[in-house]
């Protein structure tokens, strides 16, 4: 059971209306492995990670994660949201809430951990993205960075087998996406297994272990970060490449 | 050589004092003077006319005489001490949340300081007196208690006033037809004026919040059913004046019941109050709900939130604190809205107020006796009101 992939998609569809949004995708993903997504605007990249835990329905394939199948059964849907972290470009924290209520809310409502040992864990998570200080204000008074790292220690205090990321710094001031990434970087060094939407290259370079290029609703390419960027073989990956990388 | 630096200060005309200030906003100019002088005559003018009524002209007697009337209707006087009892439970809390929640506020001891400084400046009876004074003496002692331990009185308070409305319900109903008990049943015939009112609208807003806050959750609710209830019930509702249902509570009611079975008359204006409140909650919590971003409901099913908890931790709180100003309005409008209750025969502040009126000697008194009931509803809907702002002030803290 521990080698098969941790997530398995045969052949995924979805539809907006008539649009097509995702055409066909097939994805394994073995455990501790590190995937970034890139892609195009519009290309499907977010909806396909959204999928991964049913913040979009997808309409035919299947998908499993961690060798539970996705379907209409509410049960299921909780267990693997339960077990996959999901890191927002907007961040989603919750604004009535202070950081440490945030962290705190789901161990304690859904994993039914005592409040003592969900807060202990939480100051460690805390500690490990670096703003323990801030523990007791409310998101409104962190910056768009500390948001972030704390989107991610609220991820974690479930202990997730997998972290999605969905364009994690897109929303962020140029001087703040390095204290993001670095958290990224460390936790994909840790063994985490990671999928995540993203045109930071460098922390592909850095720690990815397979790039999925993404375009019109299909992946077009895959390969290690140094066949994507020293070899592409598509040319739409080539074209996207130089446009991203010009400057 | 060095200059400490001095801090620099805006230009001496900008410095205010109030002559400053009124030569600046008053008397700028020859065309602002004018309007200042009108202005101020205008004032003059309609309030020592008003001043002159309510101090020579108004014959106040018609209060005095029946004041304990307009305060609590014909409720028996033996049993008086029951009501007394369950206000002074109230302005405890009312003094231990002042201080927990209130902290700073200085307004606290004045206004618990308002039933004793009434009792010395209005002609009341030795029995009513000494139960104003001791109303203060309660509430300043709750206050002190509340200043003295804020934490560990966090919960008891919070208990306190959730069992409040079943302890005020029950003294002011009673426990046992017996006449010797110690509190005996008092029919809700006898209740009235401000008593009657009070409890219309306590009752109106405890049980229409819950109500109106489930419509809301139904009319988005992904099940077709429960949704077209719901639209159905307040859109129904809606479409009708609130003296109709309370005609229709008061007159149709009984035909759907069972042989035999009788429906309060206080109890059925309750229920109309509350269902009719319900249906403009249920909207008013629906725009606090559709302003909460999509974001936040998926944050919380990423994190395997069940749609219950969802609700209950994530998208409630903040939607009801959005509306709270809306809520407080209509709560203040359900208040004064119990006053249609006099057109049904029962005996609310205005409908006790008509039949003082009715009264060969009060004959032509409309004047006094609607200023002073006016004066009441306007203590206790700004009083809502000041709360409300204290409440937000609060609860604002997280959003910014």
């Amino acid at each position: 059971m521990s080698d098969g992939p941790i997530i398995k998609v045969e052949d995924v569809h979805k539809w907006y209306g008539n649009f097509h949004a995702l055409k066909g995708i097939n994805v394994e993903v073995k455990r501790r492995e590190v995937i970034v997504i890139f892609g195009p605007s519009g290309s499907g990249k977010s909806t396909f990670i959204r999928t991964l835990n049913r913040l979009e329905e997808h309409q035919r394939g299947r998908i499993f994660v961690d060798g539970i199948e996705l379907s209409h059964d509410v049960r299921n849907i909780e267990q693997i949201r339960s077990e996959t972290g999901m890191v927002f470009q907007q961040f989603n924290l919750f604004p009535h809430l202070t950081v440490m209520q945030n962290i705190v809310l789901a161990p304690i409502q859904v994993r039914k951990w005592t409040k003592q040992k969900a807060e202990e864990t939480a100051m460690q998570l805390l500690e490990r993205v670096g703003i323990p200080e801030q523990a007791y204000k409310y998101p409104g008074q962190l910056s768009g960075g500390q948001q972030q790292r704390v989107a991610i220690a609220r991820s974690l205090a479930m202990q997730p087998k997998i972290m999605l990321f969905d364009e994690p710094t897109s929303a962020l001031d140029p001087e703040m996406i390095k204290e993001v990434l670095d958290v990224m970087v460390e936790l994909a060094k840790s063994g985490m297994t990671i999928l995540a939407v993203t045109h930071e290259m460098g922390f592909a370079r850095a720690v990815a272990d397979r790039m999925l290029f993404f375009d019109k609703g299909e992946i077009v390419e895959q390969g290690t970060p140094q066949q994507i960027f020293n070899a592409p073989k598509e040319d739409r990956t080539k074209l996207f490449l130089s446009q991203i990388l010009r400057h | 050589m060095t200059k400490i630096a001095e801090p620099i200060l805006p230009p001496v005309s900008e410095r205010s004092n109030l002559l400053g200030w009124m030569r600046r906003n008053l008397f700028g100019s020859w065309t602002d003077a004018l309007l200042t002088l009108i202005g101020v005559w205008i004032v003059y003018w309609a309030a020592s006319g008003l001043l002159r009524w309510a101090l020579y002209t108004a014959e106040w007697k018609v209060i005095v005489v029946n004041a304990r009337l307009l305060m609590i209707g014909q409720y028996p006087i033996e049993q008086v001490g029951r009501l007394w009892i369950w206000l002074g439970f109230l302005i405890f809390l009312l003094g231990n949340s002042l201080a927990i929640w209130g902290r700073g506020s200085r307004i606290a001891p004045a206004l618990l300081a308002l039933p004793a400084a009434t009792a010395f400046i209005f002609p009341f009876g030795a029995d009513p007196r000494k139960w104003l004074i001791a109303m203060t003496v309660i509430g300043l002692i709750g206050w002190g208690l509340g200043r003295v331990k804020p934490e560990a009185l966090k919960r008891s308070v919070i208990a306190g006033w959730v069992i409040s409305l079943p302890i005020i319900i029950l003294l002011t109903y009673g426990l046992s037809k017996s006449e010797a008990s110690i509190v005996p049943i008092v029919r809700t015939n006898l209740w009235g004026g401000l008593l009657l009112t009070f409890l219309l609208t306590v009752v109106g807003i405890l049980f229409s919040f819950p109500i109106g806050v489930l419509l809301a959750l139904g009319r988005r609710s992904e099940l077709p059913a429960v949704r077209w209830f719901s639209v159905g019930y307040i859109e129904l509702v809606r479409g009708v004046p609130l003296i109709t249902i309370l005609f229709m509570a008061q007159l149709m009611l009984p035909l759907f019941l069972p042989e035999g079975w009788t429906v309060d008359r206080v109890v059925r204006a309750m229920v109309g109050i509350t269902l009719f409140s319900a249906a403009y909650l249920a909207e008013n919590v629906r725009g606090g709900l559709q302003a909460i971003p999509k974001g936040q409901f998926e944050a919380a099913a990423a994190l395997g939130l069940s749609g219950a908890q969802t609700m209950i931790f994530i998208i409630l709180p903040q939607a009801l604190r959005l509306v709270i100003p809306i809520l407080v309005g209509q709560f203040i409008a359900l208040y004064k809205d119990t006053s249609l209750v006099a057109i049904v025969g029962l005996l609310d502040l205005v409908g006790i107020a008509r039949t003082v009126l009715a009264q060969p000697e009060f004959l032509g008194l409309q004047r006094e006796v609607y200023v002073f009931i006016s004066l009441i509803f306007w203590t206790l809907s700004y009083g809502m009101s000041y709360v409300s702002q204290r409440l937000e002030e609060r609860l604002g803290v997280g959003i910014r």
